[in-house]
């Protein structure tokens, strides 16, 4: 049925719709209009539209089956271009002006798909059809059958740009979380928010009351709607009380922590500026009550997802919530009384009830009085066995209690199997729900802690009762929390009854001809003959019926199709349903969006970016800058008239070594030790001897992990009797921290020692080169004395410079010159640097990055992040003779086995291409001249290179079985991925000044 | 009983006459009192290894007892990617060996199991990444495997939106093994059960292993919640309960179970073409045949069998599909869910005789599991027929962690929740 | 998952790092080679109770020892690990190397 003109199906004005004000929307491309309040669905109804999308596999016309977020069928893409929303439930999508939504799955249009012809073939194309064929020619699945099966496969499409809105990410705390805020959910907010709790109700919906307002009923003799609007006034006006609509609870998670997802601003167009999308939540509740009400269950039978098939609730919803007929002529049919009321509404807003089909053996007593008043057929004991109109309902076949079948003609059925507590919360930890047989539900039987059940959702159907069993469930989590509660003053409702009657599906007696296509999970298209198929193939468990059917793994979860999967395997198994179990349900219990899960943690923002004191001085200079883990540091600083990278990079290194050069190592770990016990401290975790560093000295160590394998090294500085600092590597400094605090606190308690991390505190700046004292001299304040014999290669002090900047200074060398490290306090760093180019310009100073520090430090062959990558030994690195005999230290013991002593083991060398501008790639394998290129043959990998302006090659450091005994050697380093080899000789790793004499200059 | 063979014209047929003719998948067996060889653990492993059993080392009297249903465990939780891109020595040849195994096996057990080999693609940000998937992906084509560099520009045309420009850690480039890409996990449990069932072996579900009888030294049986059950000899493939297992038989492991949660998204059109691994942050995706974003990152971290995890890992694994590919911002996250891994102290696997006669481990699976059924069951049946470790996997012996010779690929040392 | 740390009350999982079996000792330098396997390699990973230690390095830097229920991670106690330690060692039977 195509569009109507204007809102014809629109009867009156539902309570939750502002028809003073009309909203301009489309859906494929047609212009339609709606009110406030409406979702996409009611809007398109109420227009006459019955046809909203098609199935997954068969491509069948579907229309709405429910009006909340249960619903499988109508999936639409909303609005469009870089906001475009796959799969987003028109029932739950509010209406805006200038909304635009667009169906999905369908080719060329929603009215004719081409891949509709698909339902044709469903007698090939039942349950797990593909993994019985496809398999010949084996190569054709990636090239012919996939992509056609892709194709074909999958629902909406994702937007082809990134995300343009922001998304926030928030932490509550409170006393009592609510989730749910129909009659049950507002009771127990009230009583625990009267109580003096700290609650937080949770809707999801845009407005509170749940089926409140879906219902025509009173409360108090008002309407109930009016009741709970009454009740959010009242909550919203108590301090520690916040009521969040459009926040679904998604997920129950441990210690009390449950997700939420609160659409902010998904009901307007465009989020204003600044204002997020949607904010995650993480609730961290004492107690929650869960009242989320029940879902309603389709009945399965012949074709019944025609468009105009509907769950009766829903058409109560769109009549009394929205003010929309969903249609002319309705037949009902219902295994319980609260399906009945549907037909008193319907009547009540001029919809003609064709039909009452009730399937209770001999009809409810009330369910004749119901059909009389509405003029309606009655068909006790009755079954609807068909359904006509390929995209619209145009009539079904009911079948009477004396088995004679009668067309009847209708554009709407409103059916119900009962009512499925939505129990999804209470299963997130791994519990299971159970079946009762008189209400025909799994009610939670087993909650996570803290958390209780109540109302519909704890198989509570009736209103007053529901009240009053919110009322207790508040109460009682008030109390809990300490707090003095009682039970709150309840309106009174009007009783209803449920006197329900299992009804899962009208398939007995009909022929297996007959049966076909009636469906069980709608949105993927999975029929009853699957069920059947998947039991007699033995997948006969739930869990194997779910996967090889993909029941229940659509975008619904199997909100409505579980029960009545479970109840059909029951029954063609011969067991029960308790025997035939349930799946649980996998959070989240609506699917959220993943940037809402992301945050604002996404793009330039991923991570944290850490500065280097001198970045802004940096930036000034043009420096290039590279990531090092979260630290952004300058990796070269590019002059004009440099040609490229390299070009700068090899001035730099040229003066450093001719001259000086300065560069920023703060990301190094840089860790405060003190107490009496420091000495003995690193001792035990460092591989070499600590107790007689004197003050005013500084040592190197290296670190194992208690494996044996190196962790990590760097330099331990003595400033006084029992202070130290210790620097780690950037990469490790947190974990040295950490393994620190673990040695002292839980390994040796008794040692009298304590650390703070001051990696952040200091600004620490490498002056290196042959004129670096010369440069420092500059900025030292007397008295300091920096000749080589007051302040010898590693010497170590606390001093002033530029005039009583404290500042502490170490003549370290990574680079293999004279050189030291200048720490002064974090906020002194950009003008230390300022000072030393000042300073330094007579001596020809210059800064220099990563790079550079890089090719210094092979040069020196100094092992560095690619070395020390955790499945190094001391031995591999060449330091196997600093690991002391004489003590124990951390990873001493295991460092001592067969495999870690192994002197075939792959040992640190130095490598030299043969012809010194053949560059080397780090990653290049070694293999002996002239071996076959094999597994067998591989003897070690090159781990760092660079091209080398002192050496004037290309150089690198790597790892070569029996490399040291090696040296001279020529062998191939090579590089297959790029079909490189390359000759090259095997030397000792130090390039520059082997004796290390420039060291002491 | 002997099942259908599957073929497009068995399922015309079957259309034909309404679908009435199929057989179970294997049969519900019943335990009989003794076997020759018991594999407790109904999962991909322990179904291979039975398969593999049968058929290339002509064992009989196999059973397989699970204390589920088959197929309830890992191999039908996790992300479906199957690889050979290792590092070391060690690991790669038996992951090789498992990729060619992948190859034929649709052929070889007359079950579609979708192998589609789409491509993996693990990206680089920075040039000592870059510097280490050059040595990974050398050492690949050393040991016989494929693997490809990629740089900035290939990648852009691979996988055309990702988020290469404006990124905290801008993409340099990636490794590719195009062999590599997904298999439909479900099935590969299901066809090695129904293959195995063709050569007679008995698929025992709901038996679980409840205490393992030992008489003079040798393991000489099972007890199980459906009675005693004798075998020559039983090979325990219980992931990520090989802790629980081993104790019945006092046996302490280099194991601890950790949960790693996994991913769904909604169904969508196709995009993803092949399987994307980000390299500065935890998250790994590719697309379902059915069209749902499959995804996951980094395990919890802490000791687990609850088999699901928390809010933490799954922000940090939306964070970096996020930071990757911004266009999945309106995507929705449809499901997740956790399974037990064994994450053994070097990150790599154990297939391995115990200190009990009798009692073989195959065990220490990681995350990494599920690309490892076929050489893990071939490998573990050859262990069991011949009780010599299979030439792949020669380097999982339990010894290696007195001796050392530990297969560390990340590095990470004695620290199961790092690797 | 929170924790509920001895010095900074109760805390999100994302302020925690984990290490894993508490009930582990280093052994002496001087003990066997295989005490020393075990301590490093072998852990009991029991499904149920379990001691283990966890770092607050988003916090106060403690390292912690927690009795968490592995099934369903239910936190049973947490302790500060240094104290536990040092009652350990002053104990009669307190075991370690007590170095």
């Amino acid at each position: 049925m195509s569009a109507a003109f204007g809102q014809t199906f629109r009867v009156k004005s539902g309570n939750g719709v502002d028809v003073s004000r009309t909203l301009h929307f489309s859906f494929d491309g047609k212009d339609y209009t709606g009110h406030p309040g409406d979702t996409l669905a009611s809007a398109l109804l109420a227009n006459g539209v019955r046809l909203f999308g098609r199935s997954f596999k068969y491509h069948r016309p579907r229309g709405l089956l429910s009006a909340g977020p249960e619903e499988p069928n109508a999936l639409v893409e909303l609005r469009d271009g870089a906001r475009r929303e796959p799969n987003t439930r028109a029932t739950v999508a509010e209406l805006f002006d200038g909304l635009i939504a667009t169906s999905q799955n369908r080719w060329p249009n929603l009215s004719f798909d081409a891949l509709g012809m698909n339902g044709m073939f469903s007698s090939i194309l039942g349950a797990g059809f593909y993994y019985k064929t496809f398999m010949w020619p084996a190569s054709f699945w990636e090239r012919v059958y996939e992509p056609i099966i892709r194709k074909a496969a999958g629902l909406g499409r994702a937007a082809d740009e990134g995300d343009p809105d922001l998304y926030e990410k928030a932490t509550a705390f409170c006393d009592v979380l609510v989730v749910g805020s129909g009659s049950s959910g507002l009771a127990a907010a009230l009583a625990a928010g009267r109580a003096g709790a700290r609650v937080i109700l949770c809707e999801q919906d845009s407005l509170v009351g749940g089926r409140l307002r879906d219902e025509h009923m009173a409360l108090d003799g008002k309407l109930a709607w009016q009741w709970a609007e009454q009740a959010r006034r009242e909550l919203e006006a108590m301090p520690d009380v916040s009521v969040m609509t459009r926040t679904c609870v998604f997920g129950t998670y441990d210690g009390g922590t449950y997700g939420a997802v609160e659409r902010v601003a998904d009901h307007v167009a465009v989020p204003r500026v600044g204002q997020p999308r949607q904010c995650l939540w993480r609730i961290v509740a004492r107690e929650c009550v869960m009242a989320a009400g029940a879902i309603e269950r389709p009945v399965v039978f012949p074709h019944n997802d025609r468009p105009g098939v509907m769950l009766a609730g829903a058409v109560r919803t769109y009549i009394n919530r929205f003010g929309v007929a969903p249609g002319r002529r309705a037949v009902v049919y219902t295994c319980n009384d609260d399906g009945l009321r549907t037909a008193l509404d319907l009547y009540r807003v001029g919809v003609t009830v064709a039909a009452i089909v009730d399937s209770r053996p001999g009809g409810a007593s009330i369910a004749a009085e119901v059909a009389a008043k509405c003029g309606a057929r009655f068909f006790p004991s009755g079954a609807i066995v068909d359904c006509y109109g390929r995209t619209g309902v145009k009539a079904v076949l009911v079948r009477d209690a004396a088995g004679k079948a009668k067309s009847v003609s209708c554009d709407l059925v409103a059916m119900s199997g009962g009512w499925s507590p939505n129990v999804a919360l209470t299963t997130h930890k791994g519990a299971r729900p159970t079946w009762h047989d008189d209400l025909c539900a799994f009610l939670p039987f087993t909650l996570p802690p803290g958390m209780a059940a109540a109302g519909a959702a704890a198989g509570v159907f009736d209103t007053a009762e529901g009240l009053h069993d919110g009322a207790m469930a508040g109460q009682w989590a008030a109390v809990r929390c300490g707090f003095e509660a009682t039970l709150p003053a309840l309106p009174e409702a009007e009783p209803t009854s449920y006197a329900i009657h299992p009804l899962f599906h009208a398939l007995k007696g009909l022929a297996a001809s007959k049966k076909a296509k009636a469906f069980v999970d709608f949105q993927n298209d999975v029929t009853a003959k699957d069920v059947g198929l998947a039991a007699r193939e033995g997948f006969v468990s739930v869990e194997h019926l779910k996967r090889y059917t993909t029941l229940g793994m659509a975008t619904d979860q199997g909100k409505t199709s579980n029960v009545n999967a479970l109840a059909l395997l029951a029954e063609i198994t011969e067991r029960s349903i308790p025997q035939t179990g349930t799946t649980l349900i996998r959070p989240p219990t609506q699917p959220v969006a993943i940037g809402a899960l992301a945050g604002a943690h996404r793009g330039r923002h991923f991570k944290p970016t850490r500065l280097p004191p001198t970045h802004q001085w940096a930036e000034q200079q043009g420096a290039v800058f590279t990531a090092n883990g979260l630290w952004l540091r300058a990796q070269w600083f590019p002059r004009a008239g440099e040609k490229d990278w390299l070009e700068t990079v090899s001035r730099e290194v040229r003066t450093v070594r001719e001259a000086v050069g300065f560069c920023d190592v703060t990301t190094l770990g840089k860790i405060d030790i003190q107490g009496p016990d420091a000495a003995e401290f690193l001792n035990r975790v460092y591989v070499n001897a600590w107790l007689k560093l004197a003050v005013g000295r500084v040592r190197y160590g290296l670190m194992l992990r208690e494996d044996g394998f190196a962790y990590d090294d760097g330099t331990t500085a003595c400033l006084g009797e029992n202070h130290y600092v210790m620097t780690t590597t950037t990469a490790n400094a947190g974990g040295v921290m950490a393994h620190l605090e673990f040695c002292h606190q839980w390994l040796w308690p008794e040692l009298d020692v304590q650390f703070i991390s001051v990696t952040d505190e200091w600004a620490q700046l490498a002056v290196a080169g042959p004129k670096s004292r010369d440069v420092l001299a500059k900025i030292v304040d007397a008295p300091f004395d920096l000749s080589n014999e007051a302040f010898p290669y590693m010497a170590a002090a606390e001093l002033t410079v530029c005039g009583g900047v404290k500042a502490r200074l170490f003549r370290l060398s990574f680079s293999g010159e004279m050189a030291y490290e200048l720490a002064v306090p974090a906020r002194y760093g950009d003008a230390l640097a300022r000072r030393l180019m000042e300073v330094g310009a007579p001596f020809g100073i210059a800064p220099y990055g990563t790079e550079a520090l890089g090719v210094l430090r092979i040069e020196k062959g100094h092992p560095a992040g690619p070395e020390l990558n955790g499945q190094t030994t001391a031995h591999d690195l060449g330091m196997g003779r600093l690991l002391s005999t004489k003590k124990d230290f951390i990873g001493s013991r295991m460092a001592r086995r067969p495999a870690l002593t192994d002197p075939q083991r792959p040992t640190l060398i130095g490598i030299r291409p043969v012809n010194p501008m053949d560059a080397l790639v780090a990653g290049s394998h070694f293999l002996p001249q002239g071996a076959a290129p094999t597994a067998e043959t591989d003897q070690g990998w090159l781990s760092s290179v660079a091209w080398s302006p002192s050496v004037g090659s290309w150089i690198g450091l790597g790892f070569l079985t029996d490399g040291p005994a090696r040296h001279g050697e020529i062998i191939s380093v090579h590089n297959p991925l790029a079909g490189a080899v390359i000759a090259a000789r095997v030397v000792d790793p130090v390039f520059v000044d082997p004796k290390g004499e420039r060291l002491h200059g | 009983m002997q099942t259908n063979r599957y073929s497009l014209f068995s399922l015309l047929w079957e259309a034909c006459r309404g679908n009435t003719g199929w057989k179970p998948a294997w049969r519900k067996a019943e335990p009989a009192s003794a076997y020759d060889f018991v594999i407790v653990g109904g999962g991909g492993h322990g179904l291979a290894t039975a398969y593999y059993l049968a058929r290339r080392y002509g064992g009989k009297r196999i059973a397989v007892v699970e204390k589920g249903w088959i197929g309830g465990g890992n191999v039908g939780r996790n992300t479906t990617i199957v690889r050979s891109n290792y590092l070391l020595h060690g690991n790669e040849p038996f992951y090789e060996c498992s990729m060619k195994l992948w190859e034929g096996l649709e052929q070889d057990i007359n079950y579609n199991a979708m192998v589609s080999q789409r491509g993996v693609l693990n990206l680089f940000h920075n040039d000592a990444q870059k510097a280490a998937y050059i040595r990974r992906g050398n050492s690949m084509i050393l040991h016989g495997a494929d693997a490809v560099l990629l740089d900035q520009d290939a990648v852009r045309a691979k996988v055309p939106f990702l988020n290469v420009d404006d990124a905290r850690f801008p993409i340099k480039g990636g490794l590719l093994q195009q062999r590599g890409g997904t298999v439909r996990h479900d099935a590969v449990a299901w066809g090695y059960a129904r293959a195995a069932d063709r050569l007679g072996v008995d698929i025992i579900e709901n038996c679980e292993m409840t205490g393992l009888r030992i008489e003079q030294g040798r393991a000489v049986g099972i007890e199980t919640t459906r009675g005693f059950i004798g075998a020559r000899k039983i090979g325990l493939a219980c992931a990520g309960n090989s802790s629980r297992v081993a104790a019945m038989a006092g046996l302490r492991l280099p194991i601890e179970s950790h949960v790693l949660q996994a991913f769904v998204s909604e169904g969508l059109k196709p995009f993803i073409d092949c399987v994307v691994t980000f390299g500065a942050g935890h998250f790994y995706i590719s697309q379902s045949d059915k069209g749902g974003l499959v995804f996951g990152g980094d395990i919890d971290g802490y000791n687990s069998y609850a088999q699901r995890g928390n809010m933490p890992v799954i922000e940090d694994v939306c964070e970096g599909g996020m930071a990757l590919m911004p266009r999945i911002g309106r995507v929705r996250l449809l499901r997740h869910w956790g399974g037990i891994m064994d994450m053994s102290m070097d990150g790599s696997p154990i297939i391995d005789r115990t200190p009990v006669d009798g009692l073989y481990l195959n065990a220490g699976w990681c995350y990494g599991g599920f690309k490892a059924t076929p050489a893990s069951g071939l490998c573990f049946a050859h262990l069991l027929a011949r009780d010599e470790p299979h030439p792949v996997a020669v380097a999982y012996r339990l010894d290696r962690f007195a001796r050392g010779a530990v297969i560390d690929e990340k590095g990470m040392g004695a620290q199961p929740n790092l690797h | 998952m929170r924790l509920t740390c001895p010095f900074c009350g109760s805390r999100g999982l994302e302020e925690f790092t984990y290490r894993g079996d508490a009930t582990v000792r280093r052994p002496s330098a001087d003990a066997s080679q295989e005490a020393w396997v075990d301590y490093v390699y072998l852990r009991d990973n029991p499904c149920g109770p379990h001691r283990e230690l966890w770092y607050h390095g988003a916090g106060c830097r403690s390292w912690l020892v927690v009795t968490r229920d592995t099934r369903t991670h239910q936190i049973l106690d947490v302790r500060n690990a240094r104290d536990v330690m040092l009652a350990e060692r002053m104990s009669p039977e307190g075991k370690g190397e007590g170095s």
